[in-house]
C-alpha cells in the first residue's frame, strides 16, 4: 500500500488523501513532523489558536517486523515551550497507521462551537464523528469504553481531561498492546489536540500491510539488527531492571536532583530504586518486562502492582519515579506509583507535572516528601481544573511565576529532567541547546558521561561536552525519523554491525541505498530545519541557556555550577 | 591495612550484598576487589570512588567508597 498524507480540517470537518509531496518523501518520524510543521504553520501563531497544525507519523520502518520500530512522533507548535515539538512515544499506533497507509495524519484549523469530536482512521480516510459519551472523562475510562465500543485491536490516541483543559503540561496517550497507556509526554501537545476538540482517535488499519521492497534482504537486515539489540548488555539490564536501574546510579554520581533541585544525592534512593522495585514487583506478582509496542525487543516496561497484587501501573519509567521521588523527596514507591498511574490518567506529563510538584513544594504549597499530599492535589485540583490544578497542570516555568520562586528548573519553559547539568555537563549543553527545551532524549549524554556506553567523559570536566552532545542530537534526529526506539542507540554506540543494519532495513523497505553520510545528513537537516522555526517564531541564543541558579548555586556533593559561557553554549551550531 | 566501603548494584547483589566495609592492603586495587568479589572484569559496566569514575588500577585510600555497577542504560 502507497503511503499517502490524510489531512483532516477541524474548521469544517472535512477530510481529505493527497499524495505524498516529493520533498517529503524520504522522511519519516520526527523528520517528517518537523518537515511538516517548518512547511506549513506560522512560526509566531498562537499554539491553541486555528493556525497550528498536530502532525502525527509513523516512523520509516514502523509498520514492518523491524525490532523496535514501532514508536510514533506526534509534531506541532509546542503551548508550553513556544518552539517546534516532536515528542516520541510507544503504543500500537504507529504500528497501525503505517499498515492502514498514513504517512502522516495533518490535523488542521478548530472548530468553532463546544462541541467535541473523535477521529476513525482507516485505509479509506478520515471520518469525523461527534463525541459526547467521553468527554470529560479519564484516559482509562477512554480506553475502557473503546475497547468495548469499537474491539480491542484498534489503536488509540486520546487525551485526558487536562487536554480538555487544554494545560500546558497536557499529553497525548497511545494505548499500548494490553490496553495500557504509553505518552507522547513533553510540551503540551494534549493541549493542541484539545484545543482541535478532539478526544481521541482511533485507528483501524482492516487488512492494510506495510509494502517492502526487497523482502529478502530486509529478513537478513533484522536478523543482524536484532541481535545487535538483544546481545548488548544494556538491553538485558533493562528487561531486568528496567529505566529506574539509573536512580542509584545517577544518585551515586551525585547528578540526581533532589529536592527541587537544591541536592545532587537523594537519601531515600534505596528505597525508590530499580532494584528495589524490582524485587517488590517480583513479591507482587506483577510483570518484570513489558514491550510497549509488538516487537519490543529490550522490554524496559514491567507491570508494577500493589501490595494487594492488582495492577497499579505500568510502563513506570525513571524519569518519572526521579521527578515524583526525588524531586520532591517522596521515598514511599507506592504513593509515586499513584501519582504516576493519576497523571497517566489525568494526561498530563509526568516530567513536567513533578517537577512543578517540586517548586510548590519549594513554595510551601504542600511540604516536600507530602506523596499523598501529591495524589489529593492530582485528583481534586489538577483533574478538576481548580485554579491551584491550573497552575501545577501548566507547568513548572507557571508554578515558579505564581509563586515568585527563583529556584525553577526549565529551559524554554520545559522542565529538565533527571540529570543536574552542574554535576553532568553535557546533559546541560543538551538542555540549553534542544530545539525543543528542556529534554534529555534529545542528546542522551549520560551514556557517555555516566554509564560508559560509546566511550568515556567524565562528566564534571567542560572539554568534550559540546561535541559530545552535537554528534548524539545529530543521531538522535536521525533516530527519531525511522520508528526505532531511542535505546537501540546504546548498541548502536558500541556493536558496529548496529548501525549499518539499520540502514539495510530502511533500504530494503524503500529500494535505497542510503549510506551512513545520508543519516548524518539527515540528523542534521532535522536539527536545521526545527531551528530555523524556532528563530522564525523569535527565539534567538539568548534562549539557549540555563536558568540563572545553575550558575550561582553550588550543588552537593560536588559543589559545582554549571559553568560554560554563552559563546561556549553556541558552538554547538558550529555544523 | 586500611578501612573502605564497598556498594554493589543491580545483580551484582545477588548471593553477595549491597553495602559492605572491607579491610583492604595498601597494594589492593579496584580490580583486585572486584576479583575477590568473583565479579567477571567484563560485566563491570562502571567504578566509582567517592562518587567519581575510577578505573581497576586505582588503588583506594582510607575511608573511599567504592561503588561497582553492571553495565546499565536507561533515560
Amino acid at each position: 500500500m502507497a503511503d499517502k498524507i490524510f489531512r483532516v480540517n477541524m474548521t469544517n470537518l472535512t477530510s481529505t488523501i493527497e499524495e505524498v509531496p516529493p520533498a517529503w518523501a524520504g522522511y519519516g518520524g520526527r523528520g517528517l513532523t518537523s518537515t511538516i510543521v517548518s512547511a506549513e504553520v506560522e512560526p509566531t501563531c498562537h499554539p491553541l489558536g486555528p493556525k497550528n497544525k498536530l502532525v502525527i507519523a509513523p516512523g520509516l520502518l514502523s509498520g514492518t517486523v523491524a525490532a523496535n520500530s514501532g514508536r510514533l512522533s506526534i509534531g506541532a507548535k509546542s503551548p508550553l515551550t513556544g518552539t517546534i515539538k516532536e515528542a516520541n512515544s510507544g503504543g500500537t499506533a504507529a504500528q497501525l497507521l503505517a499498515r492502514a497507509g498514513v504517512k502522516a495524519l495533518i490535523i488542521e484549523g478548530q472548530p468553532k462551537g463546544d462541541t467535541w469530536y473523535s477521529l476513525a482512521v482507516t485505509p479509506e480516510g478520515v471520518t469525523v464523528n461527534e463525541e459526547t459519551e467521553l468527554i470529560g472523562k479519564g484516559n482509562f475510562a477512554v480506553v475502557d469504553a473503546l475497547t468495548k465500543r469499537t474491539g480491542g485491536k484498534q489503536g488509540l490516541i486520546t487525551i485526558g481531561p487536562a487536554g480538555e483543559m487544554k494545560m500546558g503540561g497536557a499529553n497525548i496517550s497511545i494505548k499500548d498492546p494490553d490496553g495500557g497507556l504509553r505518552s507522547s509526554g513533553r510540551g503540551g501537545l494534549g493541549a493542541v489536540l484539545g484545543s482541535k476538540k478532539i478526544k481521541f482517535i482511533a485507528i483501524d488499519p482492516k487488512d492494510g500491510k506495510v509494502a517492502i521492497a526487497d523482502p529478502e534482504k530486509f529478513r537478513e537486515a533484522n536478523k543482524v539488527f536484532a541481535k545487535a539489540l538483544v546481545d548488548h548488555p544494556v538491553s538485558q539490564a533493562l528487561g531486568q531492571y528496567g529505566t529506574n536501574v539509573l536512580v542509584n546510579i545517577i544518585n551515586e554520581s551525585g547528578g540526581l536532583p533532589t529536592q527541587n533541585f537544591s541536592k545532587g544525592q537523594f537519601a531515600g534512593h534505596e528505597a525508590i530504586s530499580g532494584e528495589t522495585m524490582h524485587d517488590t514487583i517480583l513479591a507482587r506478582g506483577g510483570r518484570i518486562k513489558h514491550n510497549c509496542h509488538p516487537g519490543c525487543v529490550i522490554q524496559c516496561s514491567q507491570v508494577f502492582n500493589d501490595a494487594a497484587g492488582n495492577k497499579l501501573t505500568s510502563g513506570f519509567e525513571y524519569e518519572s519515579i526521579w521527578a515524583m521521588g526525588a524531586d520532591c523527596c517522596v521515598d514511599n514507591l507506592d504513593h509515586i506509583a499513584q501519582a504516576d498511574k493519576l497523571m497517566d490518567d489525568i494526561g498530563v506529563d509526568t516530567i513536567e507535572t513533578s517537577v512543578a510538584f517540586g517548586v510548590a513544594m519549594e513554595a510551601g504549597v504542600l511540604a516536600f516528601g507530602d506523596g499523598a499530599g501529591v495524589c489529593r492535589i492530582l485528583q481534586e485540583d489538577i483533574a478538576k481544573g481548580t485554579p491551584l490544578g491550573r497552575i501545577i497542570g501548566n507547568g513548572a516555568g507557571s508554578v515558579g511565576r505564581a509563586f515568585g520562586i527563583t529556584r525553577v528548573p526549565v529551559v524554554k519553559n520545559q522542565a529538565i529532567p533527571a540529570y543536574d547539568p552542574r554535576a553532568i555537563k553535557g546533559i546541560g549543553i543538551t538542555y540549553a541547546t534542544s530545539t525543543q527545551g528542556a529534554d534529555h532524549t534529545m542528546g542522551y549524554t549520560i551514556a557517555t558521561n555516566i554509564l560508559g556506553v560509546g566511550g568515556k567523559l567524565d562528566p564534571l570536566t567542560k572539554e568534550g561536552q559540546v561535541e559530545l552532545s552535537r554528534n548524539l542530537q545529530i543521531a538522535t534526529a536521525a533516530i527519531d525519523s525511522t520508528g526505532m526506539c531511542l535505546f537501540i542507540a546504546f548498541a548502536a554506540l558500541d556493536n558496529a554491525t548496529c548501525l549499518p543494519a539499520l540502514i539495510d532495513l530502511i533500504n530494503a523497505k524503500y529500494g535505497l541505498s542510503l549510506t551512513g553520510d545520508d543519516v548524518v545528513n539527515l540528523g542534521k537537516y532535522i536539527l536545521r530545519t526545527e531551528r530555523a522555526f524556532n528563530t522564525a517564531a523569535g527565539f534567538t541564543s539568548a534562549d539557549d541557556r540555563l536558568p540563572e541558579f545553575f550558575y550561582l548555586e553550588p550543588l552537593p556533593p560536588h559543589n559545582v555550577v554549571f559553568d560554560f559561557t554563552g559563546k561556549e553554549i553556541d558552538t554547538f551550531w558550529n555544523f | 591495612m586500611k578501612r573502605i566501603t564497598v556498594k554493589l548494584f543491580a545483580y551484582f547483589r545477588d548471593n553477595r550484598f549491597k553495602l559492605e566495609e572491607r579491610e583492604i592492603s595498601e597494594e589492593t586495587t579496584v580490580g583486585d576487589i572486584v576479583d575477590a568479589l568473583g565479579i567477571d572484569r567484563q560485566e563491570v559496566g562502571v567504578l566509582m570512588v567517592n562518587s567519581r569514575h575510577t578505573e581497576f588500577v586505582y588503588r583506594p585510600a582510607a575511608g573511599d567508597v567504592l561503588a561497582i555497577f553492571p553495565v546499565v542504560g536507561g533515560g
